[in-house]
């Protein structure tokens, strides 16, 4: 199965620096890497949207959110564990450059 | 004790189906900043977007053939899927600030102190005996007291400022930390309501000597915020706060009812009867 990133936008809150996750963004909207992007997992959670089964089903899911602590209970709480091998990437505490960089995306732009 | 609140409105319906996906080329004559605008302002609006193989199929709309994003502004496009969502009678994104709070079972010891403490029903029973999150709409935004009250420091809110509650990692000294041990001892070793009214009521002594009441209102006022700001909890649910006496009784009382229910639930009518039962049905 091929990588696939989840990024989400965390929109009921300031908690992610808004630059970090408007450049990781334009950083994966320049790429030509597949993801698919989420306004909030925790809400996402809450509704236990089956969206989620989708991405924990998975094994090769990056999700781009904030502390994987959080991440992987909120998985756990909607009832769609995540795989052990799914990444996870903080937004919260890490710069942008070493978010695009652990996804191995590209600096510049290239195409769609 | 304050009556039940009722629910916020709770999260929207399962959106993470009715994406728009962008087409192979969507982005095409669009800069990479430009790009992440577009995406931003989906996202801020409340729809997934999705660029994968297939992610077409069965899309609210499609960046590309169904809308397009040269030369034009983000908001025009939000517009216009915001169009095609009302044409096709999906549920609208969330009037619901999703703050709710999540359990980490690799250290939750099942203790029953966050169901005994919540006067909102927000924790359950599974039908397992196990602690559960049930009812996150009626959880108050903002508010993480709860997770002050856990021993075990198994209670997240993921939109929480500060570690552990967080999800940050838990460490040896957050536990021992001077903030987490004022903020326990501040919320179970004393009694945050007899507090206030006691300080309140020697204020009111000392300043109705002066004839200035409004002042000791002020005083009651002051410590009120002092508390808030202390521990991050909103006022209305200071004021509800059972004292230690009543969590210790509450959580006494639930485990020991959990303890009957699992001895006699063993035909699977009555397990059925246990699941998710809250506080509020257990009578605690
Ligand atoms: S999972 Fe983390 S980043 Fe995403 S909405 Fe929740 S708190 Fe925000
Ligand atoms: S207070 Fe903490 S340890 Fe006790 S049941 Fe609740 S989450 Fe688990």
């Amino acid at each position: 199965m091929s990588r696939r990133i989840v990024h989400c936008h965390c929109v009921y809150s300031k908690v992610v620096p808004a630059d970090v996750k408007t450049a990781v963004l334009e950083r994966l909207a320049g790429s030509d890497a597949e993801f698919e992007a989420v306004p909030d997992l925790c809400e996402m959670s809450a509704g236990k949207d089956p969206a989620l089964a989708r991405f924990a089903g998975d094994g090769e899911v990056e999700i781009v959110a904030c502390f994987p602590r959080a991440v992987r209970w909120l998985f756990h709480s909607a009832g769609h564990d995540l795989a052990a091998e799914a990444s996870i990437h903080n937004m919260r505490s890490s710069t942008a450059d070493e978010v695009c960089g652990a996804l191995g995306l590209p600096d510049g732009e290239s195409a769609s | 004790m304050k009556p039940r609140e009722a629910a916020r409105p709770g999260p929207s319906a399962p959106f993470g189906e009715l994406h728009v996906a962008v087409e192979p080329g969507g982005f095409d004559g669009v800069d990479a900043a430009g790009r992440g605008a577009v995406l931003a302002a989906l996202l801020e609006a409340g729809h997934p977007v999705s660029r994968k193989a297939g992610a077409g199929e069965g899309a609210l709309a499609r960046l590309g053939s169904d809308i397009g994003v040269v030369d034009r502004a983000p908001e025009q496009v939000v517009e216009d899927v915001a169009a095609r969502r009302e044409a096709a009678a999906a549920p609208a994104p969330g009037a619901w600030t999703p703050w709710f709070p999540v359990i980490d079972y690799d250290r939750c010891t099942n203790c029953m102190q966050c169901l005994s403490f919540c006067l909102f029903d927000v924790y359950a029973v599974d039908g397992e005996g196990r602690i559960t999150v049930q009812n996150q709409e009626k959880c108050k935004t903002s508010c993480p007291a709860c997770s002050r009250v856990c021993p075990e420091v198994a209670i997240l809110f993921p939109k929480y400022k500060k570690g552990p509650i967080n999800g940050d990692e838990v460490k040896a000294e957050d536990i021992a930390s001077e903030s987490m041990k004022v903020d326990i001892s501040s919320l179970l070793g004393g009694d945050i309501y007899s507090a206030l009214k006691e300080r309140s009521g020697s204020a009111k002594k000392r300043f109705s000597t002066e004839r200035d009441e409004s002042k000791a209102l002020l005083e009651r006022k002051r410590c009120l915020k002092e508390l808030k700001d202390k521990l991050d909890i909103p006022s209305e649910v200071l004021m509800s706060l059972p004292s230690a006496g009543d969590i210790e009784e509450r959580a006494r009382r639930a485990r020991a009812k959990q303890e009957e229910r699992i001895a006699r639930s063993r035909s699977a009518q009555d397990q059925k009867e246990t699941d998710g039962a809250s506080a509020k049905e257990w009578d605690i």
